[in-house]
């Protein structure tokens, strides 16, 4: 029997070996005003490579979930044009969307369809010949297999948002967006879609993935895209992103509570805590010296004892949050 | 041509019957099965005939068709609609699927369903009146045509409607009385004069018109004329479509 693994990795086609070079997702200048007159999108110039996670991070309302809607086809553009692994989504539109499969962010399932029929359906509407194996495997892979014959209406969130998984690789998409995927899903299933999506990039899908839980682009993402008024402020290796943009931190407890910060120490980038009982000292862990051994035996030089200390490193969270406010 | 998602479409439209079986089949049936016995067996046996037509074997064309328009309408109306109300009409937007494959999917279904369901109508009447068919490949012919014109008219109405009263608006307060008005249950000779000009504006006479003359070979309108006037009907349906989804009309933001 096939598994998912072996149907995702059958060998490149010459053409598709082509178009290794040809970015997976290819979006020019794309603009979006809607008939309220609201611009959902100003511009938006994005490259998401073959084969990476690319995570789209943004507060409510930036415009990821107009962006995909764009590229899969269910909203119209303004002006500007997409491509999917080199294929245009309005002038070869069914190639485009041949590559693509899309998890949206609303569980829309026709209540009275069986698990099995409503993959089924999936699969022929993308184009595709019946394949009962791969769909045995597919629904076996996402705990599905079970429920087959259950009416959707039956299930609970998390195994309605694994059917919704199940239709969107039902056509052995290349390249999968997954649109809020574990919004309200319990930690099991998020981590089942986790190790899912890195399985999925080992056979060489492109996953291109919006989120509010930072932890999960943390997690999962090569590179991270920041979107926010219907731009993109940011877009970065995730490392590299944590490298230049993530401060860490020194919490320094000292003994005896200090009521101003001293002036001996006014050449470090440190703050007091309102009690006095904590110094916190930034500084950054990539640079050739972080100072901290200076600085404590400046703090014992002018009698400031230390009892305790403890390092932070700032999350993407911190960062996001921080682009986010200083981009509006 | 994405026959698979064609056959996709269509396959699951005709389950949709199935599953509500006694909704799309049963309850028109039994509605028509009831004008019978009012009108063809009770009353029609005190009325003299029409046209040289026993009262009750000339209503059935226009009781068949009666069905025939309301079940066009109303399933394809119901069969976009749904996918609009649940949300799962992004899966059929975002798929290689051309507007023209859409179309044919969504109204060849509502239309097979109402040729179904005409011709279980025409089988239960003939279990009421006799009746003979003079001209069965034209009373074929008009049936398809019929269901397919008015399953485009109900694609259009099911794109349209944003609300559940919407859906029903057009068969309930539009087709209905039309078919009523259209010569259902009466020749339109019977009409004064005046009022046989204004029911000439009615689509539905040609209709019947057209079915009637494919059973008794008697039409009070050339059946050239009820042909052209049901194609001339089609072909703007096409056009609405066409621009529907030219613009994205309701079915993209």
């Amino acid at each position: 029997m096939r598994s998912m693994n072996d149907t995702l990795s059958a060998s490149p086609t010459g053409a598709q070996q082509e178009m290794a070079a040809v970015p997976a997702i290819a979006i020019r200048d794309i603009r979006k005003k809607y008939a309220s007159g609201f611009e959902a999108l100003a511009g938006i110039d994005l490259d998401v490579a073959p084969g990476e996670i690319f995570a789209l991070l943004g507060p409510n309302g930036a415009g990821k979930t107009t962006l995909i809607s764009i590229i899969c086809g269910i909203v119209t553009a303004s002006s500007g044009s997409v491509s999917a692994n080199g294929y245009d989504t309005i002038r070869d539109y069914r190639m485009a969307r041949k590559q693509i499969g899309l998890v949206p962010q609303e569980l829309n399932i026709d209540s009275f369809e069986t698990v099995w029929n409503t993959t089924c359906f999936s699969r022929g509407l993308f184009g595709k010949s019946p394949d009962p194996v791969y769909i045995e495997q597919l629904l076996r892979d996402l705990s599905l297999w079970e429920k087959r014959d259950n009416k959707l209406i039956t299930l609970s969130g998390g195994m309605k948002r694994r059917v919704m998984i199940a239709k969107a690789l039902s056509h052995q998409p290349r390249i999968l967006f997954l649109d809020e995927p574990t919004a309200g899903v319990d930690v099991e299933l998020r981590r089942d879609m986790w190790r899912m999506v890195r399985k999925l990039q080992s056979t060489g899908v492109t996953i291109i993935l919006t989120t509010h839980y930072i932890e999960e682009a943390e997690e999962m993402a090569d590179r991270i895209g920041v979107i926010n008024n219907g731009r993109i402020i940011l877009v970065e290796d995730k490392s590299k992103l944590m490298q230049k943009l993530g401060k860490t931190q020194l919490l320094l407890k000292i003994q005896h509570p200090l009521s101003i910060l001293p002036a001996e120490l006014s050449a470090w980038d440190l703050t007091l805590s309102d009690d006095g009982t904590e110094l916190t000292y930034t500084y950054d862990s990539q640079a050739d010296g972080t100072g901290i051994p200076t600085l404590i035996r400046e703090l014992d030089s002018i009698g400031v004892e230390v009892r305790g200390l403890q390092t932070k490193q700032s999350s993407l969270e911190d960062i996001f949050v921080n682009l986010v406010r200083s981009s509006s | 041509m994405n026959f698979f998602a064609i056959r996709a479409i269509y396959k699951s439209e005709m389950n949709r019957t199935w599953r509500t079986l006694l909704q799309s089949v049963v309850s028109p049936v039994i509605s028509t099965a009831l004008y019978f016995i009012v009108f063809g067996a009770a009353m029609g046996s005190h009325m003299g005939p029409v046209n040289g037509v026993s009262y009750g074997a000339f209503i059935v064309p226009g009781l068949i068709m009666l069905s025939l328009l309301t079940q066009s309408i109303t399933n394809a109306s119901f069969g976009i609609y749904f996918p609009k109300f649940l949300g799962t009409i992004y899966e059929v937007l975002s798929a290689p699927i051309s507007a023209f494959e859409t179309v044919l999917a969504y109204v060849g279904a509502a239309a097979t369903k109402a040729v179904f369901l005409g011709s279980i109508i025409l089988i239960t009447a003939r279990c009421f009146v006799p009746f003979s068919i003079m001209h069965p490949f034209w009373m074929v012919a008009f049936l398809v045509l019929t269901a397919v014109t008015f399953s485009l008219f109900g694609f259009i109405v099911g794109v349209w409607a944003n609300s559940f009263e919407k859906l029903n608006l057009v068969p309930m307060l539009i087709i209905t009385p039309l078919t009523f008005l259209g010569g259902s249950f009466y020749s339109i000779r019977m009409l004064p004069p005046f009022w046989q000009h204004i029911t000439l504006f009615n689509p539905v006479v040609y209709l019947i018109s057209g079915f009637r003359w494919s059973f008794y070979g008697e039409s009070e309108i050339a059946v050239k004329t009820s042909l052209a006037m049901t194609t001339l009907f089609m072909g703007l349906c096409m056009a609405i479509i066409f621009w529907i989804f030219r613009t994205g009309y309701r079915l993209k933001r």
